[in-house]
């Protein structure tokens, strides 16, 4: 079985975000860049597949300017056998494009699994999976918790819902979108790295993919959330309910 | 204009994100209908026509739709939108509408819109994004607008009226071959975390899940529903769905007491819509102090029982 996992390179999830001054959006200069953490569960889950004998090769594919070659090695150093870059100048691009260009990729390759995060920390849209599912016209997983193959090769997932665990069982090809309880993924050892330097990478250029990009939302302007009203320390319980039950009137 | 509502429901009931939903649909136009999707669902449509702005409820009850497996409701939703024209679709920013309406939103090529916390006029709307640590006023250039909308941000809608119901058939669209294996449920007498009143959680603080015990008796007194830090859920104190935060349940309550929680980023946003926060933590350069209402410096061990008691 062949699986593709796609990774986004995102703002680093422990830097504190700075909104820029012009409200275009978020300061992303000199500011660190790591794997969408949900995309690491989603190569680690690959890798795990790959080392329990049901896949048998993981591309790993990204979606970005030449930095993004970066995320995609990091996926490599952690198991991944190859790489795609769809090469574009960095732009925003909608999660429908991003899925259509992602269809085109999965189109030439027909991986049995295609694998990626519930959603990116940047723009938290959690659309992706569920866009590529439709557009390949395949079975969807979504916020999956547990992935088991089963011997007829269909696969249950158990998917966090907000009313506790629900599984389903789809068949292949599939997409499968990944939940934080999936996996802790792993490090990558300075031995793998330095091996994943030498896995291929291929990069394809956006444009040459005839796909029709275009831009569907447009992003008026970035505002910092608002602030709470600052607090009051008390000094002991009868004081915190004492607040509690007469300032704010919700005991 | 005229909107669409996608309603969240177990058939038995409505979830109140479905009512909040309406509301946010009121705030854009006054035609709004709303479309049910399920098997054997009388007592939710009897739930859902007490619904206040609705002009009409569609509803589509036939075997083989009774759980919310995605291709069939989109397949159903796809073909009942063939004869009948909407400029809006929304549904509830819940698992069970993040899961589904991006399919809609394809099938229809709309670049969706997701979990809109405020409505600026009938194409624009607020979004948060970086985890909420950002709120990004967006435009929809498309012709139909596929919404996902944060329940938390909107009131429930009022239950007093009597909306007409219009059963439709859809015989003859296909039902997916994704089998629904089951749903182990998250049983609890307490209220559900995203629609309490009250809520009050254990971070790292508690130590170990035993403690959460501590917790249960002031619940219990302020009918308030039980949660915990990501660090908690981590550490295996308690279950995966008490989790609060970005990544977790987005909550809302009037009241949120944290207790023995640090206040990491992606725990604040979940929380920072409560309406009054109070936090008990022994550190007192605890960064959950900044975003609380009410601050308590004490050693949670010696101060939970004694506000049990005072209670």
């Amino acid at each position: 079985m062949k699986a593709l996992v796609c990774v986004k390179r995102v703002i680093d999830y422990n830097v504190k975000i700075r909104v820029k001054m012009d409200k275009s959006g978020v300061e992303t200069d000199n500011v660190k860049m790591s794997m969408n953490p949900f995309d690491e569960i989603a190569v680690e889950e690959a890798v795990k597949m790959k080392e329990s004998g049901i896949i048998n090769e993981i591309i790993i594919l990204s979606i970005g300017a030449d930095t993004s070659q970066e995320t995609i090695r990091t996926g490599l150093a952690m198991g991944g056998d190859r790489g795609i870059l769809i090469k574009t100048d960095g732009q925003d691009l909608d999660p429908l494009n991003i899925g259509k260009i992602i269809k085109v990729v999965s189109e030439k390759e027909n991986p049995d699994l295609i694998i990626l995060g519930k959603q990116a920390i940047d723009d938290d849209c959690n659309q992706t999976g569920q866009i590529l599912a439709t557009l390949l016209n395949c079975h969807q997983a979504t916020f999956a918790s547990k992935v088991e193959v089963n011997s007829d090769k269909s696969i249950n997932v158990t998917r966090e819902v907000d009313g506790g665990l629900e599984t389903i069982k789809v068949s292949l090809p599939c997409v499968i979108t990944t939940d934080l309880r999936l996996n802790e993924p792993r490090y990558a050892s300075l031995p793998n790295i330095m091996k994943a330097k030498q896995k291929k990478i291929e990069t394809l250029d956006v444009n040459d993919l005839s796909i029709k990009l275009d831009k569907r939302v447009q992003t008026i302007e970035v505002n910092d959330p608002p602030s709470r009203k600052p607090g009051v320390m008390v000094n002991d319980v009868d004081s915190l309910i004492e607040k509690l039950r007469n300032e704010a009137k919700v005991i | 204009m005229k909107t669409l509502i996608i309603v969240e429901h177990n058939n038995d009931s409505v979830k109140p994100s479905t009512y909040s939903t309406i509301t946010a649909a009121s705030k854009i136009s006054d035609k709004i209908d709303a479309l049910m999707i399920g098997y054997n669902n009388d007592s939710a449509i009897d739930e859902l026509k007490k619904s206040d702005h609705l002009n009409k409820i569609f509803n589509i009850n036939k075997k083989g739709l009774e759980n919310p497996i995605a291709e069939n409701f989109s397949n159903h939703i796809l073909d009942f939108l063939k004869n009948n024209d909407y400029s809006h679709i929304l549904s509830p920013s819940s698992t069970f509408g993040k899961n589904l309406s991006p399919k809609i939103a394809t099938e229809l090529d709309v670049q969706q819109i997701s979990d809109i916390i405020s409505i600026i006029d009938s194409d624009t709307f607020e979004r948060p994004i970086y985890a909420g640590n950002a709120i990004a006023k967006v435009k929809s250039l498309d012709k139909i607008k596929v919404l996902t909308v944060r329940p938390t941000c909107f009131e429930p809608c009022g239950l007093s009226s009597n909306v007409e119901v219009e059963t439709v058939m859809f015989d003859n669209t296909e039902v997916s071959s994704v089998s629904y294996v089951g749903l182990d449920e998250s049983k609890s007498d307490r209220p559900e975390l995203t629609s309490a009143k009250v809520i009050i959680s254990g971070g790292r603080g508690m130590q170990n899940g035993d403690n959460f015990k501590l917790l249960e008796g002031i619940a219990d007194k302020l009918g308030a529903a039980m949660g915990a830090s990501r660090a908690a859920v981590d550490a295996g104190f308690v279950p995966n769905d008490w989790q609060v935060g970005q990544t977790g349940k987005i909550v809302a309550p009037d009241l949120y007491v944290a207790v023995g929680i640090s206040g990491a980023t992606q725990h604040i946003a979940g929380i920072k819509d409560s309406k009054f926060i109070a936090s008990i933590n022994k550190d007192e350069e605890a960064p959950i102090f900044n975003f609380s209402d009410y601050g308590l410096v004490a050693d949670l061990f010696e101060i939970l029982p004694e506000l049990e008691k005072k209670l």
